[in-house]
């Protein structure tokens, strides 16, 4: 199972969900829909139709940018960041 | 039973809640809520009294929270909210409003509009609004193609008015299935070669008078108009207003015949007060004439503006008046206009406010 880090943005819209979570996928598409089985409305938060990550999004996959299509190993560490945006 | 006045004010910001007694002159500010998320509109569904508020936030994308404790905690969904991944995505929510049945209604942008018949977990498409045959011609306003206003029939629950920037109002009487344009005897100046088109006005807000369903006031970027048959044709009553412009209006929740509005600078001359003379102007006439109140307010130098949502009045009596701007500034009168107190000048960029009456 690949290894899933999420930011404080979207904790703080899952109580109870933690920063670091093991699942199972074999791209970064399946590893939030794999989230999303166990806390429901995760995906609508990070992907908008297309379907593809909304623009201010950024997942890297073992450090490298990625989007739903990246493959992903069974040790791979996944990073969801906001993007440094707004005002 | 004493009562409590309760203030839902959106900001760029987040959501903050005001709370005061029937006298309206202190208020206690909790918030930011939801987390920070924009929120456009803010409403309390009749039965349960729950919190509504729609919003959309430019990392996690549109979403309807929800509160039953009064603004303590809070969830969200925006579960079936989408055209399909064949479509545009929908990047907020910008209107809400419950039907006589039981419903939500939610608006977005890109235009179009949803119901939810539980509490706001799902939301199905109303399709037959986005399938009209003018679809392909929408175009949107300075503020985007965005559906802003939803008026749902008191008692006939086919029946819903809903407003799009800059398309126009349309109504359904055959409970969203099928909808036509309303905009007969509206100007759309910025059109020239066709000053009356079927669809293409840019409606900003529109309110129902109290207890004649049939009755609508409309606040246009061009011009003041109210509809005596439903909206399927609109006089125009903007008369000695001292502009044509402005987004927000209000009416009164017992007296048909009065309306609040806050006419604003031409769209290339500002947008702000006119002469930044702060003033809001009442109709006590059905729009036949305009009276202007401005004790309280800052006559120079307020180059202050209101949007769309930004004003609400309570159903108290006397009825209280509430705006805010986008500046931060939240207003607020407790004798039906005449008069006007600050609240507070140092919120986000205000684009809604609610006000509602609960037991304290």
């Amino acid at each position: 199972m690949a290894t899933v880090l999420l930011p404080r943005s979207l904790l703080a819209l899952f109580p109870g969900v933690e920063k670091r979570n093991d699942v199972t996928g074999a791209t970064v598409g399946e590893l939030i829909s794999g989230l999303d089985a166990s806390v429901p409305g995760m995906r609508d938060r990070l992907v908008e139709a297309g379907p593809r990550l909304r623009p201010h999004i950024n997942v890297f996959v073992d450090g490298e940018p990625a989007d739903l299509a990246t493959a992903v190993a069974p040790a791979s560490v996944v990073h969801v960041l906001p993007a440094v945006s707004g005002g | 039973m004493p009562k409590k006045v309760r203030l839902l004010v959106g900001t760029k910001k987040g959501a903050f809640i005001l709370d005061s007694d029937e006298a309206r002159r202190d208020w206690s500010v909790t918030g930011p809520v939801c987390e920070g998320w924009p929120v456009h509109d803010l409403i309390v569904e009749p039965e349960s009294g729950a919190i509504l508020a729609a919003a959309g936030s430019p990392w996690f994308g549109p979403a309807i929270w929800r509160s039953e404790d009064g603004g303590s905690s809070w969830t969200h969904s925006s579960a079936g909210l989408t055209y399909g991944d064949g479509a545009d995505p929908i990047t907020t929510v910008w209107s809400l409003a419950t039907t006589p049945d039981g419903g939500i209604f939610a608006g977005v942008e890109p235009a179009g509009l949803f119901r939810s018949d539980d509490g706001g977990a799902t939301w199905r498409h109303i399709e037959g609004l986005t399938n009209h045959p003018t679809r392909p011609t929408w175009g949107p306003g300075a503020g985007g193609l965005i559906l802003h206003t939803i008026v749902p029939h008191p008692s006939d629950t086919d029946r819903t008015w809903v407003g799009i920037s800059a398309v126009g109002v349309f109504e359904t009487r055959d409970g969203g299935d099928s909808w036509v344009p309303r905009n007969v005897g509206v100007r759309a100046e910025f059109n020239p070669e066709n000053r009356f088109p079927e669809t293409g006005q840019c409606v900003h807000k529109f309110a129902m008078a109290a207890g004649e369903p049939e009755t609508l006031y409309q606040r246009n970027h061009c011009g003041v108009y109210r509809s005596d048959d439903g909206s399927e044709t609109w006089q125009e009553i903007t008369g000695d207003l001292p502009t044509d412009f402005g987004f927000s209006m209000v009416t009164h929740p017992r007296d048909a015949d009065t309306a609040w509005l806050i006419p604003l600078s031409a769209p290339d001359q500002g947008r702000y007060m006119p002469d930044a003379h702060a003033a809001v102007w009442r109709t006590h006439d059905r729009g036949a004439s305009w009276i202007c109140s401005d004790a309280g307010l800052p006559t120079h130098d307020a180059f202050l503006s209101v949007l769309r949502e930004a004003m609400a009045r309570d159903t108290l009596d006397p009825v209280g008046i509430t705006f805010g701007t986008s500046t931060g500034q939240l207003w607020h009168s407790s004798d039906e206009g005449r008069s006007w107190r600050m609240i507070t000048d140092t919120l986000p960029e205000i684009w809604g406010v609610e006000a509602v009456v609960v037991e304290a």
